[in-house]
Protein backbone atom coordinates (compact mmCIF):
# COMPACT_ATOMS: atom_id res chain seq x y z
CA UNK A 1 0.00 0.00 0.00
CA UNK A 2 3.10 2.07 -0.96
CA UNK A 3 0.21 5.29 -2.13
CA UNK A 4 -1.90 5.42 0.88
CA UNK A 5 0.87 6.18 3.38
CA UNK A 6 4.36 8.03 3.27
CA UNK A 7 4.87 6.63 7.06
CA UNK A 8 7.73 4.25 7.77
CA UNK A 9 8.24 2.79 10.62
CA UNK A 10 11.26 3.91 12.27
CA UNK A 11 14.02 1.32 13.03
CA UNK A 12 14.28 1.32 17.03
CA UNK A 13 9.64 0.71 17.10
CA UNK A 14 8.64 4.35 17.80
CA UNK A 15 11.08 5.48 20.92
CA UNK A 16 12.00 8.25 20.00
CA UNK A 17 8.69 9.73 18.57
CA UNK A 18 7.31 8.69 22.20
CA UNK A 19 9.55 10.33 23.63
CA UNK A 20 9.05 13.10 21.71
CA UNK A 21 5.23 13.00 22.70
CA UNK A 22 5.98 12.60 26.48
CA UNK A 23 8.29 15.54 26.10
CA UNK A 24 5.88 17.87 24.95
CA UNK A 25 3.20 16.44 27.48
CA UNK A 26 5.80 17.84 29.74
CA UNK A 27 6.29 21.45 28.20
CA UNK A 28 2.20 21.71 28.19
CA UNK A 29 1.72 20.94 31.55
CA UNK A 30 4.27 22.95 32.63
CA UNK A 31 3.40 25.95 30.34
CA UNK A 32 -0.41 25.77 31.83
CA UNK A 33 0.84 24.98 35.87
CA UNK A 34 2.90 28.34 35.29
CA UNK A 35 0.17 30.03 33.99
CA UNK A 36 -1.55 29.68 37.41
CA UNK A 37 1.14 30.76 39.64
CA UNK A 38 1.18 33.73 37.46
CA UNK A 39 -3.05 34.05 37.76
CA UNK A 40 -2.46 34.44 41.32
CA UNK A 41 0.83 36.26 41.97
CA UNK A 42 0.97 38.80 39.31
CA UNK A 43 -1.60 42.21 38.78
CA UNK A 44 -3.86 42.51 36.37
CA UNK A 45 -2.48 44.45 33.53
CA UNK A 46 -0.87 44.49 30.13
CA UNK A 47 2.40 42.90 30.70
CA UNK A 48 -0.10 39.96 32.72
CA UNK A 49 -2.22 40.11 29.33
CA UNK A 50 0.94 39.89 27.09
CA UNK A 51 2.66 36.92 29.04
CA UNK A 52 -0.62 35.19 28.72
CA UNK A 53 -1.13 35.72 25.47
CA UNK A 54 2.72 34.80 24.67
CA UNK A 55 2.31 31.13 26.47
CA UNK A 56 -0.84 30.27 24.92
CA UNK A 57 1.26 30.70 21.26
CA UNK A 58 3.82 28.56 22.47
CA UNK A 59 1.26 26.14 23.22
CA UNK A 60 -0.60 26.25 20.40
CA UNK A 61 3.15 25.53 18.57
CA UNK A 62 4.25 22.69 20.28
CA UNK A 63 0.30 21.29 19.74
CA UNK A 64 -0.28 21.71 16.02
CA UNK A 65 4.09 21.02 15.13
CA UNK A 66 4.17 17.79 17.35
CA UNK A 67 1.11 16.70 17.95
CA UNK A 68 -0.91 17.48 14.67
CA UNK A 69 2.66 17.11 13.45
CA UNK A 70 2.23 20.06 11.74
CA UNK A 71 6.37 20.74 11.89
CA UNK A 72 7.32 17.75 9.82
CA UNK A 73 5.00 18.22 7.14
CA UNK A 74 6.54 20.16 4.00
CA UNK A 75 7.17 24.08 3.69
CA UNK A 76 3.98 24.72 1.72
CA UNK A 77 1.51 23.01 3.90
CA UNK A 78 2.86 24.34 6.80
CA UNK A 79 2.31 28.25 5.54
CA UNK A 80 -1.09 26.92 3.69
CA UNK A 81 -2.11 26.51 7.24
CA UNK A 82 -0.36 29.10 9.26
CA UNK A 83 -1.10 32.73 6.68
CA UNK A 84 -4.70 32.14 7.16
CA UNK A 85 -4.40 32.30 11.29
CA UNK A 86 -2.05 35.55 10.65
CA UNK A 87 -4.85 37.33 9.25
CA UNK A 88 -7.27 36.10 11.99
CA UNK A 89 -4.95 37.28 14.94
CA UNK A 90 -4.83 40.77 12.80
CA UNK A 91 -8.91 40.56 12.79
CA UNK A 92 -8.63 39.78 16.81
CA UNK A 93 -6.80 42.42 17.38
CA UNK A 94 -8.35 45.27 14.84
CA UNK A 95 -12.02 44.07 16.68
CA UNK A 96 -10.39 44.59 20.50
CA UNK A 97 -9.36 48.17 19.76
CA UNK A 98 -12.52 48.69 17.86
CA UNK A 99 -14.14 47.44 20.75
CA UNK A 100 -12.38 49.92 22.70
CA UNK A 101 -13.18 52.77 20.46
CA UNK A 102 -16.97 51.26 21.33
CA UNK A 103 -16.84 51.86 25.01
CA UNK A 104 -15.73 55.30 24.68
CA UNK A 105 -17.64 56.65 22.36
CA UNK A 106 -20.55 55.65 22.92
CA UNK A 107 -19.63 55.08 26.93
CA UNK A 108 -23.20 53.42 27.25
CA UNK A 109 -22.60 53.51 30.97
CA UNK A 110 -21.27 57.53 31.20
CA UNK A 111 -25.04 58.24 33.21
CA UNK A 112 -24.14 56.01 36.13
CA UNK A 113 -21.84 58.37 37.87
CA UNK B 1 -15.35 10.77 -6.08
CA UNK B 2 -12.10 10.07 -8.23
CA UNK B 3 -10.08 9.69 -4.96
CA UNK B 4 -11.35 5.95 -3.95
CA UNK B 5 -11.64 3.77 -6.52
CA UNK B 6 -12.54 0.16 -5.79
CA UNK B 7 -9.87 -2.23 -7.22
CA UNK B 8 -10.52 -5.31 -9.65
CA UNK B 9 -9.66 -7.32 -5.94
CA UNK B 10 -12.98 -5.26 -4.73
CA UNK B 11 -10.40 -3.83 -1.98
CA UNK B 12 -10.67 -0.08 -1.67
CA UNK B 13 -7.31 1.60 -2.93
CA UNK B 14 -6.63 5.50 -1.71
CA UNK B 15 -5.96 8.05 -3.67
CA UNK B 16 -4.88 6.85 -7.22
CA UNK B 17 -3.92 10.59 -8.39
CA UNK B 18 0.08 9.57 -8.84
CA UNK B 19 2.34 12.43 -6.56
CA UNK B 20 0.50 13.17 -3.52
CA UNK B 21 -0.02 17.29 -2.88
CA UNK B 22 2.32 18.58 -0.24
CA UNK B 23 2.81 15.06 0.61
CA UNK B 24 -0.14 14.28 2.83
CA UNK B 25 -2.75 11.82 1.56
CA UNK B 26 -6.20 13.59 0.75
CA UNK B 27 -7.87 12.32 3.40
CA UNK B 28 -5.39 14.10 5.88
CA UNK B 29 -5.59 17.53 3.49
CA UNK B 30 -9.25 17.47 4.04
CA UNK B 31 -9.18 17.31 7.49
CA UNK B 32 -6.70 20.44 7.46
CA UNK B 33 -9.02 22.46 5.26
CA UNK B 34 -12.10 22.02 7.54
CA UNK B 35 -9.94 22.42 10.49
CA UNK B 36 -9.12 25.50 8.87
CA UNK B 37 -12.46 26.41 8.34
CA UNK B 38 -13.57 25.55 11.67
CA UNK B 39 -10.33 27.97 12.88
CA UNK B 40 -12.90 30.41 10.96
CA UNK B 41 -15.96 29.68 13.51
CA UNK B 42 -13.96 29.87 16.41
CA UNK B 43 -11.96 32.75 15.79
CA UNK B 44 -15.78 34.88 14.93
CA UNK B 45 -16.81 33.91 18.98
CA UNK B 46 -13.42 34.76 20.26
CA UNK B 47 -13.33 37.98 18.06
CA UNK B 48 -16.90 38.90 19.45
CA UNK B 49 -15.63 38.06 22.97
CA UNK B 50 -12.90 40.31 22.54
CA UNK B 51 -14.89 43.07 20.70
CA UNK B 52 -18.18 42.74 23.16
CA UNK B 53 -15.50 42.59 26.21
CA UNK B 54 -13.69 45.62 25.62
CA UNK B 55 -17.06 47.61 24.92
CA UNK B 56 -17.75 47.40 28.74
CA UNK B 57 -16.21 49.04 31.32
CA UNK B 58 -13.47 46.71 33.42
CA UNK B 59 -13.37 46.08 37.07
CA UNK B 60 -11.12 49.00 38.53
CA UNK B 61 -11.12 48.41 42.25
CA UNK B 62 -8.88 46.06 44.07
CA UNK B 63 -9.58 41.74 43.28
CA UNK B 64 -9.53 41.25 47.38
CA UNK B 65 -13.25 43.61 47.31
CA UNK B 66 -14.67 42.39 43.81
CA UNK B 67 -18.23 42.06 44.14
CA UNK B 68 -20.54 40.81 41.25
CA UNK B 69 -22.23 43.35 39.29
CA UNK B 70 -23.86 43.76 36.16
CA UNK B 71 -21.94 47.44 35.59
CA UNK B 72 -18.80 45.93 34.90
CA UNK B 73 -16.61 42.87 33.33
CA UNK B 74 -16.48 40.51 35.88
CA UNK B 75 -12.58 38.89 36.92
CA UNK B 76 -13.50 35.19 35.44
CA UNK B 77 -11.28 34.01 38.75
CA UNK B 78 -14.33 34.91 41.11
CA UNK B 79 -16.83 33.62 38.72
CA UNK B 80 -15.48 29.97 38.08
CA UNK B 81 -14.19 29.55 41.21
CA UNK B 82 -16.13 26.24 42.38
CA UNK B 83 -15.45 22.22 42.97
CA UNK B 84 -17.87 19.45 43.31
CA UNK B 85 -18.38 18.25 46.52
CA UNK B 86 -16.63 21.21 47.73
CA UNK B 87 -19.55 23.47 48.31
CA UNK B 88 -18.75 27.10 49.76
CA UNK B 89 -15.47 26.28 49.63
CA UNK B 90 -13.42 29.50 47.22
CA UNK B 91 -11.00 27.80 45.02
CA UNK B 92 -10.43 29.94 41.91
CA UNK B 93 -9.69 28.33 38.62
CA UNK B 94 -8.90 24.97 40.20
CA UNK B 95 -11.67 23.11 38.03
CA UNK B 96 -11.21 24.84 34.78
CA UNK B 97 -7.37 23.71 35.20
CA UNK B 98 -8.57 20.00 36.26
CA UNK B 99 -10.65 20.17 32.78
CA UNK B 100 -7.45 21.71 31.41
CA UNK B 101 -5.37 18.81 32.32
CA UNK B 102 -7.75 16.31 31.54
CA UNK B 103 -8.22 17.13 27.54
CA UNK B 104 -4.44 17.60 27.54
CA UNK B 105 -4.23 14.31 28.40
CA UNK B 106 -6.15 12.79 26.29
CA UNK B 107 -4.62 14.70 23.32
CA UNK B 108 -1.21 12.93 24.65
CA UNK B 109 -3.38 9.24 24.53
CA UNK B 110 -4.81 10.29 20.83
CA UNK B 111 -1.83 11.06 19.59
CA UNK B 112 0.00 7.40 21.70
CA UNK B 113 -2.87 5.51 19.21
CA UNK B 114 -1.58 7.06 16.05
CA UNK B 115 1.95 6.27 16.15
CA UNK B 116 0.90 2.75 17.94
CA UNK B 117 -0.80 2.72 14.31
CA UNK B 118 2.23 4.06 12.27
CA UNK B 119 3.21 0.07 14.03
CA UNK B 120 0.61 -1.70 13.12
CA UNK B 121 0.09 -2.47 17.13
CA UNK B 122 -3.29 -2.89 17.20
CA UNK B 123 -3.58 -3.24 21.29
CA UNK B 124 -1.83 -0.20 21.47
CA UNK B 125 -4.04 2.02 19.48
CA UNK B 126 -7.06 -0.22 21.71
CA UNK B 127 -5.73 0.38 25.06
CA UNK B 128 -5.10 4.37 23.73
CA UNK B 129 -8.18 4.84 22.26
CA UNK B 130 -9.85 3.98 25.41
CA UNK B 131 -8.04 6.52 27.45
CA UNK B 132 -8.74 9.06 24.90
CA UNK B 133 -12.31 8.30 25.11
CA UNK B 134 -12.53 7.97 28.61
CA UNK B 135 -10.42 11.85 28.80
CA UNK B 136 -12.96 12.98 26.38
CA UNK B 137 -16.75 11.91 28.36
CA UNK B 138 -14.77 13.22 31.69
CA UNK B 139 -14.47 16.36 30.15
CA UNK B 140 -18.32 16.41 28.94
CA UNK B 141 -19.15 15.68 32.89
CA UNK B 142 -16.68 17.96 33.98
CA UNK B 143 -18.18 20.77 31.35
CA UNK B 144 -21.91 19.34 32.14
CA UNK B 145 -21.43 20.64 35.94
CA UNK B 146 -19.96 23.31 35.40
CA UNK B 147 -22.65 24.67 33.06
CA UNK B 148 -25.16 23.20 36.04
CA UNK B 149 -23.18 25.32 38.53
CA UNK B 150 -23.37 28.74 36.06
CA UNK B 151 -26.91 28.65 35.76
CA UNK B 152 -27.59 27.90 39.74
CA UNK B 153 -25.30 30.65 40.48
CA UNK B 154 -24.12 31.08 44.11
CA UNK B 155 -26.05 31.07 47.65
CA UNK B 156 -26.52 34.56 47.88
CA UNK B 157 -27.24 35.57 44.31
CA UNK B 158 -26.28 39.35 43.76
CA UNK B 159 -28.04 42.37 43.32
CA UNK B 160 -27.77 44.17 40.23
CA UNK B 161 -29.10 47.50 39.24
CA UNK B 162 -31.50 48.35 36.04
CA UNK B 163 -32.67 51.53 34.80
CA UNK B 164 -36.31 51.32 33.68
CA UNK B 165 -38.00 54.11 32.76
CA UNK B 166 -35.70 56.45 34.30
CA UNK B 167 -35.57 54.54 37.60
CA UNK B 168 -33.00 52.49 39.35
CA UNK B 169 -34.29 49.59 40.11
CA UNK B 170 -32.48 46.80 42.25
CA UNK B 171 -33.14 43.03 42.70
CA UNK B 172 -31.55 40.14 43.26
CA UNK B 173 -30.24 37.24 40.60
CA UNK B 174 -29.32 33.87 40.76
CA UNK B 175 -27.53 32.23 38.54
CA UNK B 176 -27.12 32.99 34.83
CA UNK B 177 -29.58 32.20 31.96
CA UNK B 178 -29.25 34.14 28.63
CA UNK B 179 -31.63 36.99 29.68
CA UNK B 180 -29.55 37.42 33.25
CA UNK B 181 -27.02 37.15 34.81
CA UNK B 182 -25.58 37.23 38.89
CA UNK B 183 -21.89 37.54 37.73
CA UNK B 184 -21.82 40.56 35.44
CA UNK B 185 -23.23 41.73 32.23
CA UNK B 186 -25.66 39.84 30.01
CA UNK B 187 -23.10 39.36 27.22
CA UNK B 188 -20.62 37.75 29.33
CA UNK B 189 -23.24 34.65 30.12
CA UNK B 190 -24.51 34.44 26.48
CA UNK B 191 -20.39 34.46 25.41
CA UNK B 192 -19.68 31.72 28.19
CA UNK B 193 -22.73 29.74 26.68
CA UNK B 194 -21.56 30.43 23.71
CA UNK B 195 -18.26 29.55 23.42
CA UNK B 196 -17.71 26.71 25.81
CA UNK B 197 -21.18 25.25 24.01
CA UNK B 198 -19.86 25.40 20.75
CA UNK B 199 -16.44 23.72 22.02
CA UNK B 200 -18.11 20.99 24.34
CA UNK B 201 -20.15 19.86 20.79
CA UNK B 202 -16.99 19.60 19.33
CA UNK B 203 -15.63 17.63 22.09
CA UNK B 204 -18.69 15.16 21.60
CA UNK B 205 -18.59 14.95 17.98
CA UNK B 206 -14.55 14.02 18.62
CA UNK B 207 -15.98 11.18 21.24
CA UNK B 208 -18.36 9.95 18.45
CA UNK B 209 -15.41 9.50 16.25
CA UNK B 210 -13.07 8.15 18.19
CA UNK B 211 -15.49 5.43 19.46
CA UNK B 212 -16.24 4.73 16.17
CA UNK B 213 -12.32 4.28 15.09
CA UNK B 214 -12.15 2.50 18.32
CA UNK B 215 -14.71 -0.06 17.46
CA UNK B 216 -13.20 -0.34 13.57
CA UNK B 217 -9.90 -0.85 15.65
CA UNK B 218 -11.21 -3.51 17.65
CA UNK B 219 -12.81 -5.32 15.12
CA UNK B 220 -9.88 -5.32 13.31
CA UNK B 221 -11.00 -2.98 10.16
CA UNK B 222 -7.79 -1.23 9.92
CA UNK B 223 -5.98 -3.92 9.93
CA UNK B 224 -7.95 -5.62 6.66
CA UNK B 225 -7.45 -2.57 5.26
CA UNK B 226 -3.56 -2.42 6.07
CA UNK B 227 -3.39 0.96 7.37
CA UNK B 228 -4.73 3.21 10.26
CA UNK B 229 -4.67 6.26 8.56
CA UNK B 230 -8.43 6.76 9.39
CA UNK B 231 -6.89 7.31 13.34
CA UNK B 232 -4.29 9.79 12.10
CA UNK B 233 -7.19 11.57 10.84
CA UNK B 234 -9.91 11.47 13.73
CA UNK B 235 -6.66 12.28 16.28
CA UNK B 236 -5.98 15.65 13.69
CA UNK B 237 -9.29 16.67 14.77
CA UNK B 238 -9.39 15.65 18.72
CA UNK B 239 -5.72 17.94 19.09
CA UNK B 240 -7.77 20.89 17.47
CA UNK B 241 -10.32 20.45 20.47
CA UNK B 242 -7.85 20.58 22.74
CA UNK B 243 -6.15 23.41 20.89
CA UNK B 244 -9.36 25.53 21.09
CA UNK B 245 -9.61 24.69 25.02
CA UNK B 246 -6.01 25.89 25.44
CA UNK B 247 -7.32 29.40 23.54
CA UNK B 248 -10.82 29.89 25.59
CA UNK B 249 -8.58 28.83 28.71
CA UNK B 250 -6.15 31.76 28.30
CA UNK B 251 -9.29 34.30 26.84
CA UNK B 252 -12.03 33.37 28.49
CA UNK B 253 -10.61 32.08 32.37
CA UNK B 254 -7.43 33.57 32.53
CA UNK B 255 -7.51 37.25 31.25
Amino acid sequence: MANSHSHHVPSDGGAAQRKLIWKTFWVLLILTALEFLIAFTMHHGTLRITIFVLMTIVKAFYIVGEFMHLRHEIKTLIWLILWPVVLVLWLIVALIVEGGFIFEELNIFKFLK
Amino acid sequence: MASTITSTSGEPKLWLGGVEPMKASYGKLMMWFFLISDTFTFSGLLVSYGLIRYSFPAYKGEVADFAFSNLYWPIPEKVFAAVPFLHGVYLPLVFVGIMTFILIFSSVTMVLAVEAGHRMDRKNVEKYLLWTLLGGITFLGCQAWEWSHFIHGTDQGSVIRELINGEWIERTVFGASLKENQYGPVPFADLFFFITGFHGTHVFSGVVLNYLIFYRTATGFYDKRGSYEMVEKVGLYWHFVDLVWVFVFTFFYLV
